[in-house]
């Protein structure tokens, strides 16, 4: 049963992945084509999710959406685990002040409320695209510098990293070949989960307001443009919304599986 | 000539002392089996020669180029993560400052030597060490501490792990390996009877101290400590 | 009529990489006071042979041929509750980790005194005092201390004792002794078993000994059966064995032993 749900929330991410890349072939209409004759009108033949209060299809919009809500995903979970993985590998092995210091920056960090601070942030900062990815990032990576940290402590005790020592391996060399690989397991699951994660934190930003500006769609204003219609044009909330529920769940259902895969391993 | 000395060291560990007090020579060619039960150093001892640990007080002269060691667990002692091929040519890739392999064919060559040497077959090197059985692991560890041709080998209880027609074969293994190449060990066991079958030298560890050393042959027949007898007499072997 | 009659027993395992066909076919007998030793290399099924007596194989094991009679009783026959009963009281076993056999919560007496009171019909007065008694037979050096102390304040050959004592308390009919001695250093092996050899004889209990040392078996049990990748491969008295194996497997086994002594 569990496989089916993740092989069901694979081919679910696949597709948005694909529309993602092929949105110009996807799309049915232009997503910034603006129709003053077609506004807000309701699914229908022509606009399968129905247009918005500028009559733009919403099903275009969607699509185009997610390419950036996707890429925000992937590229700010990419900056938590670089920060992370080098962070929590230097803590680790090093051990000393150095790990006392970086962990308890990693404390510092945990203690702010991270929305707040990625809504301070791109409240003094401009509201770009970049700025959201990096901003996400760097409110993330703090555990997965734990789970690295706390892999790179036992991994670094094992025969093969002695017998590396006593070959003549340099620290860089065992760091990068033998620790981080073996590391690496739990920080995927924890990527994977961060990446619906992140999705999320933009939604909301673009939900908000200071997120993804408009005239560029992201699922998070759509449901932003739809809440003063809401009751009178139930489809440009019902859609996107749907739209963020199933992709963050399956990247969910993705990281349970992984971490599932992983853990058998773990007894040998 | 003398490979390895160690001048009276020391090693504690907050209270324990794990190593209190150790001098002894290890001359080129020996293979010098160090004996005691869990606890009494002799990993420890292990470690000190190598360079894995410093020493608290005392001198260790090494008069060696290049060590290299055989653990005993081998589940633990090989990068699960790593190709056979890599697991074998890290000792002659490790050194080099960057991580493109130059000379490529030499190591690929001496590689594949090996694999004579401890009797695996071509295909083992794509394969990942799970792949393998206790016996084959132990080969290939034995293998990669060959490859860079050292002088000196540390073996630290190599087949206490492995089941007892295996022990045979992997002890058969490193003897050879001895004769054809000439390498000096030090082999650390808890088991009377290996260090038997494959050590001219012994030394008999307590508490971080050495109670007795000599040749084998010596200690084993007439042992001068009372510690010594009992180990020796606990060694259980068929009663026919 | 023998304490233990193994007919035929198959535990096999349902992997995804297919069948393990770990027991496959084993088949003995253990007489009233005999020390029965099982020898095998690891993966051999020895300590599956054990669990397999005790009805103790989970998914995605299965017991799925075979007789085990326990005093005449068909062990895989018999419902949870009868096995309850049989289990720690009528047959015991202890395991090689000596740790195992202990709760890590709860002190070394009160795990003994438990173990008595579950299976028998006394107050926990004389359960205590049964516990004590068990301790002093193990050898152990002050048993109260020991008594009141916690698994993780003790040493691996006290533990194992412990455990020892632990299995006895109840007087069973069958000891299952699986490696009990293996993961303790060489001195306190010897005499642990000089303790265990004191015991058996003393009470001539039956015992089934498990273990891949020849050296150990040769010195505990009267007859032995050699196991090899699920089967049992010869069996026999333990001298006819040792100074005449008949297959070529026991020969290789024998042979490498005699080699490193």
């Amino acid at each position: 049963m569990r496989n089916k749900l993740a092989a069901g929330a694979s081919l679910f991410i696949l597709l948005i992945l694909l529309s993602a890349v092929f949105a110009p072939l996807i799309a049915t209409h232009n997503p910034a084509a603006v129709d003053s004759r077609s506004v807000l009108t309701g699914p229908s033949r022509q606009h399968i999710f129905g247009t918005d209060r500028l009559g733009r299809d919403i099903f275009s919009r969607i699509v185009y959406g997610s390419r950036i809500s996707l890429s925000i995903g992937f590229i700010a979970v990419g900056i938590a685990v670089l920060i992370g993985v080098f962070l929590g590998a230097a803590a680790g092995y090093y051990g000393g002040k150095l790990d006392m210091a970086l962990m308890r920056f990693v404390d510092l960090m945990l203690c702010f409320p991270t929305i707040f601070l990625i809504l301070a942030v791109i409240a003094l900062l401009e509201p770009s695209i970049l700025n959201i990815m990096v901003v996400i990032g760097l409110t993330s990576w703090m555990g997965i510098a734990r789970l690295v940290r706390a892999q790179v402590l036992t991994l670094k005790e094992r025969d093969f990293v002695a017998a590396a020592k006593v070959m003549g391996a340099k620290d860089s060399w065992i760091i990068f070949r033998h620790l981080i690989p073996n590391a690496i397991g739990p920080v995927l699951v924890s990527a994977t989960l961060g990446v619906g994660g992140a999705i999320l934190i933009e939604s909301a930003l673009s939900f908000l307001g200071i997120g993804v500006q408009p005239p560029t769609p992201s699922w998070g204003n759509i449901l932003m443009d739809g809440r003063a219609t809401l009751g009178i044009a139930w489809w440009l909330t019902v859609f996107p919304g749907l739209f963020i529920l199933f992709t963050v769940l399956s990247y969910n259902i993705i990281g349970e599986a992984l971490r599932d895969l992983l853990e058998p391993r773990l007894k040998k | 000539m003398t490979i390895i000395r160690c001048e009276d060291i020391k090693k504690y560990f907050g209270v324990v002392k794990a190593v209190d007090g150790v001098s002894l020579d290890i001359e080129k060619s020996d293979c010098f089996g160090i004996v005691g039960e869990s606890g009494c150093g002799k990993t420890t001892l292990g470690k000190l020669i190598l360079g894995i640990l410093d020493p608290d007080s005392g001198r260790i002269i090494r008069n060696t180029g290049k060590m290299q060691v055989v653990f005993q667990d081998p589940y633990n002692s090989l990068d699960p993560k790593m190709k056979i091929f890599d697991v074998l040519a890290e000792g002659l890739v490790v050194r080099r400052s960057s991580f493109v392999v130059r000379n490529a064919d030499d190591v690929k060559r001496k590689v594949e030597e090996v694999l004579d040497l401890i009797r695996l077959p071509k295909t083992a090197l794509k394969k990942y060490p799970h792949q393998f059985s206790g016996g084959e692991r132990q080969r290939i560890a034995i293998g990669r501490a060959v490859l860079t041709n050292p002088e000196f080998i540390v073996c630290d209880e190599p087949v206490s792990s492995l089941d007892v027609t295996i022990q045979l074969e992997i002890l058969k293994l490193l003897k050879n390996i001895q004769k054809s190449l000439g390498i000096t060990y030090l082999f650390i066991s808890h088991d009377l009877r290996v260090v038997k079958f494959i050590c001219n030298k012994v030394a008999v560890m307590y508490s971080g101290r050495i109670l007795e050393s000599g040749p084998v042959e010596d200690v084993y027949r007439n042992p001068s400590q009372a510690y010594t007898r009992q180990l020796l007499s606990s060694s259980l072997t068929i009663v026919p | 009529m023998s304490v233990l009659e193994v007919m035929d027993l198959k535990t096999y395992f349902y992997t995804s990489h297919g069948v393990v066909k770990a027991v496959d076919g084993v088949s003995f007998n253990i007489e009233k006071g005999e020390v029965f030793g099982l020898v095998g290399e690891s993966g051999s099924g020895k300590t599956l042979t054990a669990l397999s007596i005790l009805k103790l194989i989970s998914f995605p094991g299965r017991i799925v041929d075979g007789r085990i009679l326990f005093n005449g009783i068909d062990l895989l026959c018999s419902d949870d509750k009868l096995l309850r009963n049989i289990r720690g009281s009528k047959i015991s076993i202890v395991f090689q980790e000596p740790a195992s056999s202990f709760n890590p919560v709860f002190t070394i007496g009160e795990q003994i005194t438990e173990a008595a009171l579950v299976h028998q019909r006394i107050g926990r007065a004389a359960a205590k005092r049964k516990a004590m008694e068990y301790l002093e037979r193990a050898r152990i050096g002050d048993p109260k201390r020991i008594y009141n102390g916690y698994p993780h304040q003790l040493s691996g050959g006290t533990k194992q004792r412990a455990g020892i004592a632990m299995a006895l308390v109840n007087s069973p009919d069958l000891i299952i002794l699986d490696e009990p001695t293996t993961a303790l250093d060489v001195t306190i092996q010897a005499q642990v078993l000089d303790m265990l050899d004191e015991i058996i004889h003393r009470e001539r209990l039956s015992i089934l000994f498990i273990s891949h040392d020849l050296g150990v078996i040769s010195r505990m049990c009267d007859s032995v059966a050699v196991m090899n990748k699920g089967r049992i491969v010869e069996t026999g008295p333990v001298k006819n064995i040792l100074n005449s194996p008949k297959e070529a497997y026991t020969v290789s086994l024998l042979e490498s032993v005699k080699a490193l002594s």
